[in-house]
């Protein structure tokens, strides 16, 4: 009698593994799992920059000036002595700080006035999406550059100018993805419920639409640092001595022939970071999508 | 009849053309739901039935307005009704379930936070009780084990299921209006013979009366008490159901009749209804049937037909109805 349970048992232990391949928990998502770990071994190396930086990042040793990889100097020094390890370490905060905070307002501003201009349209659609057009006119990096100049640099003015230049990219995302979902049936059913346009854009559109702007945040955070990084570069940015990768491969890049790493190595850092950042996009748009989470 | 919940009144929709005449969609409509009652609007795509459900709720597409009549809700003239006293009255007095389940539901959200929501606005209730009443609409709609579906996404129900979840959530404020635009067009026969008789139950347990949208004549004999037939924007015939399927007095309706196979008569050869719908734009002055019709004389191409009782609580637009009684009979 126990043969035909057995052979239920087995059919749905099977089930289970099967629907276990196709909808994994959050923490099984490869890719989400490969973000988190990158972003998060680099926010916390920012962290516990006075902890783990072998030495005062600013501090000049000129007799040890352009020193090889060593025992001592374990990604040796740049061209005034300094331990290019401690740089790339206190530079994390700088660089991850900014790149991380100048996503948050525009992130704001963007998709309130796109999803306003989305849900209401009329009169103050046509003002918004004006404006956005206008700053879509101009090339990100060129916008940036040319505001922080007139702003004077500083970390201030970064943020403001980021900020100023690319809200429009989530109004133009919030505001495509509201247009498109205004006109589903559970808007009307959510309207013939009686619930507010505040509440039906805050509570019935907002969540099916934000995730999108989400995982653009993800990509613009590694803009973000690209134009912070190219800020320094063009000695625009963070004023030195500060440690910031910008500085450093514009410090490193006229000794690119006789010391490649300098140059190199806060480049390579910076790739690492856009990497991690795609890889967090990628698992958070799973994850965020309800029909393909557990 | 003081009982009357909803009364609609020489009801015309169109879009306006500029200085030419509007293009009429819905055309001199009027009937009356009495509290409790189950009126059903039959009519094939074009005949404007939806669009006189879509004006009673204020959803009429932009371009479409009411160009004449009235639409009361008890003392309230529903067309004037907006804003806040319109949202007020939409989810405890009036409500409404689509003709699509898979996409009338928010994916995103919960489906007992979807059902909830409605009373913790109306109802006024906290979230757990709002929460509790979700699963127990969910109970009585016959989900099985509902307190574990009211914490699904839509996605993970089947279309059965998630028209359940619509009827519970347009029931949970307990309405006195239930308007359904073919709620059962997108299940499968079982499901959708299961899903009318529980409208049924449920109205008649929260004491809702029925306005139901359907083309399929087959439904209308399930769930409702009155008809009303729709063809070309305009009421062509009116009267309980049973007093319509069995002497329709319309030739339009016989034609629907005929042309549906009938269980009991299985040898019955099915009648097709020839020709077209017309073209709303183009009107004629005569009866909108009349080039289809079997019966027309010339003076139905002239003069359009006005809706007369012929017998008490069953009215027809047709000047041949002696002939088509012959006909039949």
């Amino acid at each position: 009698m126990s043969a035909p349970t057995a052979v239920l048992d087995g059919f749905q232990t099977r089930r289970r593994a099967a629907r276990s391949r196709v909808l994994k928990p959050w923490y099984r998502n490869g890719s989400l799992m490969a973000g988190i770990g990158v972003i998060g071994f680099l926010v916390l190396v920012a962290i516990l920059a006075p902890v783990i930086a072998p030495y005062d990042p600013i501090k000049q040793d000129l007799q040890n000036a352009l020193a090889s990889p060593g025992a001592a100097h374990w990604l040796g020094t740049d061209k005034y002595g300094r331990d290019v390890l401690s740089r790339l370490i206190w530079g994390a905060r700088v660089d991850l700080r900014i790149g991380f905070l100048a996503v948050i307002i525009p992130f704001v501003v963007g998709s309130v006035l796109g999803g306003l201009a989305g849900y209401f349209g009329g009169w103050f659609d046509t003002i918004v999406m004006r404006i956005v057009d206008i700053f879509f006119a101009f090339p990100f990096y060129v916008m940036v550059i040319v505001l922080v100049f007139v702003l004077g640099s500083g970390e201030a003015s970064i943020y403001l100018a980021i900020a100023a230049v690319s809200w429009v990219s989530y109004a133009k995302i919030v505001r495509g993805e509201v247009l498109v979902a205004k006109k589903q049936d559970w808007v009307t059913a959510a309207k013939l419920g009686g619930m507010s346009d505040a509440r039906i854009l805050t509570r019935h559109i907002g969540p099916n639409v934000l995730s999108q702007a989400i995982i653009y945040g993800t990509s613009d955070v590694v803009m973000d640092i690209m134009a912070i990084v190219t800020l320094g570069y063009l000695g625009l940015g963070i004023a030195p001595p500060t440690p910031e990768w910008g500085s450093m491969i514009l410090d490193g890049q006229e000794f690119i022939t006789t010391h490649w790493m300098q140059a190199t190595i806060p480049g390579l850092v910076v790739v690492l970071v856009s990497l991690g950042m795609s890889w967090l996009g990628d698992g958070l748009s799973d994850l965020l999508n309800p029909e393909r989470r557990k | 009849m003081t009982d009357t919940i909803l009364e609609v009144s020489n009801l015309t929709l169109g879009v306006r053309n500029g200085n030419r005449p509007p293009t009429v969609i819905v055309d001199d409509v009027s009937f009356r739901i009495a509290r409790g009652e189950r009126f059903g609007i039959v009519g094939e795509s074009g005949s404007g039935k939806s669009m006189t459900l879509r004006s009673i709720v204020g959803l009429l597409p932009r371009g479409v307005e009411i160009l004449s009549g009235s639409l009361r809700y008890g003392d309230i003239d529903l067309a004037a009704t907006t804003g806040a006293a319109r949202r007020a009255l939409m989810g405890p007095e009036i409500a409404m379930i689509f003709q699509e389940p898979m996409t009338a539901l928010n994916p995103v959200l919960r489906v007992g936070d979807q059902i909830a929501e409605g009373s913790r606005r109306h109802l006024g209730l906290s979230r757990a009780a709002a929460w509790d009443l979700a699963v127990s609409m969910m109970a009585k709609t016959g989900i099985p084990d509902p307190a574990r579906r009211a914490r699904a996404y839509p996605h993970e129900l089947s279309g059965g299921l998630r028209q359940r979840v619509m009827i519970a959530m347009a029931l949970s404020c307990k309405p006195k209006l239930l308007l359904c635009d073919e709620p059962t067009t997108a299940l499968d026969v079982t499901v959708q013979h299961q899903v009318l008789r529980l409208l049924e139950d449920l109205c008649e347990e929260v004491g809702a009366s029925l306005l139901f949208v359907t083309h399929d004549l087959a439904v209308v004999n399930q769930t409702c008490d009155e008809l009303a037939v729709m063809y070309a924007g305009r009421i062509v015939e009116r009267g309980s159901v049973e007093r319509v399927f069995r002497r329709p007095e319309h030739p339009y309706t016989a034609g629907l009749l005929a042309s549906a196979p009938d269980f009991d008569q299985p040898d019955r050869a099915l009648v097709a209804i020839p020709g077209f719908p017309p073209n709303l734009a183009h009107r004629t002055d005569g009866c909108a049937f009349a080039p289809r019709c079997a019966f027309a004389q010339e003076h139905c191409h002239t003069a359009s037909p006005p809706l007369e009782e012929h017998e008490a609580g069953h009215a027809a637009a047709c000047f041949e109805v002696g002939r088509l009684l012959e006909a039949t009979a």
